[in-house]
């Protein structure tokens, strides 16, 4: 059995590529480069810059400047005027800018949510790699989530006795379901291939606890993270309503009681700029923890 | 051959799913020399994968033995380094870190920080890899994945290198390089490897000799074919080498018309 060996024919002729360099590619240039970086940067803070403006200008136009009832951007800008301009001064008491009452919070938040993260992840680790923890924590973990953070303001005011340690508990409460329920997917997510790789090399537990577990879950804990520092703010700002002292929280409320609705207005303004902060924050942490692999 | 290397006797492995038994190898027999390219082919599901992962260690024998170099295996551990069929390098870690995890475990007692830099180099060199050393793994191409895959399991001088359908995930150009590669790493360095593939071509050009399973449930190990090539081999030499030609179609053979039947 013998086939016939294949024969090749010669490709037809070409001419050879011209070598002459194109004008463009001899001198490069940082100009273009700025430029573009600089339409880049337009173009993602122009849109919402001008839908801020015209949202104003429709509410302005609907508001006028009648008095009672909601104040017109206009009125916001002429009453509040000193609150948005200086946020630093302190007078005493609650009489402070509002830097110091979102201070104040995130102080708050900062404390209790470093405790629900620390506690969030090593509850999560448990319960994704034991299948005993799993099937016994797991659904008690997925009750408790749904239970809106300022229910659990009497039990710990009941427990506490204290307006502070309260809200840090309420914070910690609401801020732990997340970070538990991402972190033990993520520890459940680890791939087959990671584990095989780690028992060849025979890692030691802590050694696959911080080579091989910690960073294939990041990702997963920082989705779980995200989710649980806006959940906390939503409920500083919700709790110190109830506790009072100083904080973002008790300042709207305070103001409410003085019927100054336009500093309630900008006290909003704040809280959706901090929680905002806040969130890309925790994102921009993670992007670097994980090395650019969680989406920040 | 009454001293093999590696030796698998009379393994049987039995998964229990529940209530549902199912036997995946039974009575497989198989010695290996020092220094021997064994190849298993054999159609999928027909458990080559499962013998593998038996010798690595990550299944664990259900009846008979795998005795490399007088000891029985009943763990994973670094003297059986396994290239997995997709790369399995830590994303988090760059090309170089990849390697030094295994490199510090395996060596941390033995060798000082410097002598395992050097070492970690010295298996990046062998697969030509030193250009990315600081590259994560999604940013090089599957086939320098593979070779970073090799120079981790190289890197710590395993007794045995198992490899797991390694190229199987390549395109062919790439696989031909990395084949010719493990050929040149294995002619200079002596490894005993075993390796898992479903490619004739490639068990026939790499392998000393060549295990053809049958096909599963209850597989075992249908034929063995010695390739007596000499080495080094040129897969443009060979390629025509009767000797060659005859070990291929026996191995078509086998796969083809025998199992058909």
């Amino acid at each position: 059995m013998a086939y016939p060996k294949p024969v090749f024919s010669p490709a037809s002729p070409t001419s050879p590529p011209s070598l002459e360099p194109t004008p463009a590619a001899t001198r490069p240039s940082i100009l273009p480069d700025l430029a573009r970086r600089a339409r880049g940067v337009v173009a993602t803070t122009l849109p919402p810059l001008l839908t801020l403006l015209l949202i104003l200008a429709v509410w302005q136009a609907i508001i006028g400047d009648s008095y009672g009832g909601l104040p017109s951007p206009k009125q916001v800008w002429l009453e509040s005027k000193e609150l948005i301009l200086n946020p630093f001064y302190d007078n005493g008491g609650v009489d402070k800018g509002l830097f110091w009452h979102v201070a104040t919070s995130l102080q708050r938040v900062g404390i209790g949510f470093s405790i629900s993260a620390v506690v969030g992840v090593l509850l999560g680790v448990l319960v994704g790699s034991n299948l005993w923890a799993h099937r016994s924590l797991d659904p008690i973990f997925q009750v408790l989530r749904t239970v809106p953070p300022l229910a659990w303001l009497p039990i710990s005011l009941a427990a506490f006795h204290q307006a502070q340690p309260s809200a840090l508990f309420v914070i910690f409460i609401t801020a732990i379901w997340p970070i538990i329920i991402n972190t033990a997917v993520g520890v459940r997510n680890i791939p087959s291939d990671y584990v095989n790789v780690a028992k060849v090399l025979r890692l030691s537990p802590i050694e696959y606890f911080f080579k091989i577990l910690l960073p294939a879950t990041t990702p997963y804990i920082f989705t779980g993270l995200r989710i649980g520092i806006g959940m906390s703010w939503l409920a500083i700002v919700a709790s110190e309503m109830l506790l009072g002292g100083v904080g973002i929280g008790f300042f709207i409320w305070d103001q409410y009681n003085a019927s100054r609705i336009s500093d309630i207005l900008v006290g909003l303004a704040w809280v959706g700029l901090t929680g905002f902060f806040l969130d890309r924050m925790v994102a921009l942490v993670g992007h670097v923890a994980s090395r650019g692999s969680a989406a920040s | 051959m009454a001293k093999a290397y590696l030796s698998i006797e009379n393994l049987s492995v039995t998964f229990t799913k529940g209530a549902t038994r199912s036997e995946v190898l039974t009575g497989v027999d198989l010695k290996i020399d020092k220094g021997e390219f064994v190849s298993i082919i054999g159609h999928s599901g027909c458990g080559k994968s499962t013998l593998l992962n038996v010798v690595a260690g990550l299944v664990p024998v259900t009846t008979g033995a795998v005795i490399l170099d007088r000891q029985e295996v009943n763990a994973p551990g670094p003297d059986r380094a396994v290239v997995f069929q997709n790369h399995s390098l830590l994303p988090w870690l760059s090309v170089r870190e990849n390697v030094s995890l295994a490199v510090d475990k395996v060596f941390g007692g033995a060798k000082s920080a410097a002598e395992r830099k050097d070492w970690v180099l010295h298996n990046l060199e062998l697969v030509k890899m030193t250009h990315a050393l600081d590259k994560r793994p999604s940013e090089i191409s599957g086939g320098m994945k593979q070779r970073v895959g090799i120079a981790r399991a190289l890197s710590m001088e395993p007794k045995v290198l198992l490899l797991d359908e390694p190229f199987g995930a390549l395109d062919a150009l790439t696989r031909a390089h990395l084949q010719d590669s493990v050929m040149e790493i294995h002619s200079a360095l002596k490894n005993t490897v075993l390796m898992i593939t479903h490619d004739v071509d490639e068990a026939t050009l790499l392998s000393d000799r060549i295990v053809m399973m049958t096909n599963g449930p209850r597989a075992c190990v249908g034929q063995v074919l010695d390739v007596p090539l000499e080495r080094p081999r040129d897969r443009l030499a060979v390629a025509e080498h009767p000797t060659y030609v005859h070990a291929r179609a026996a191995v078509i053979e086998f796969l083809y018309a025998r199992r058909a039947a």
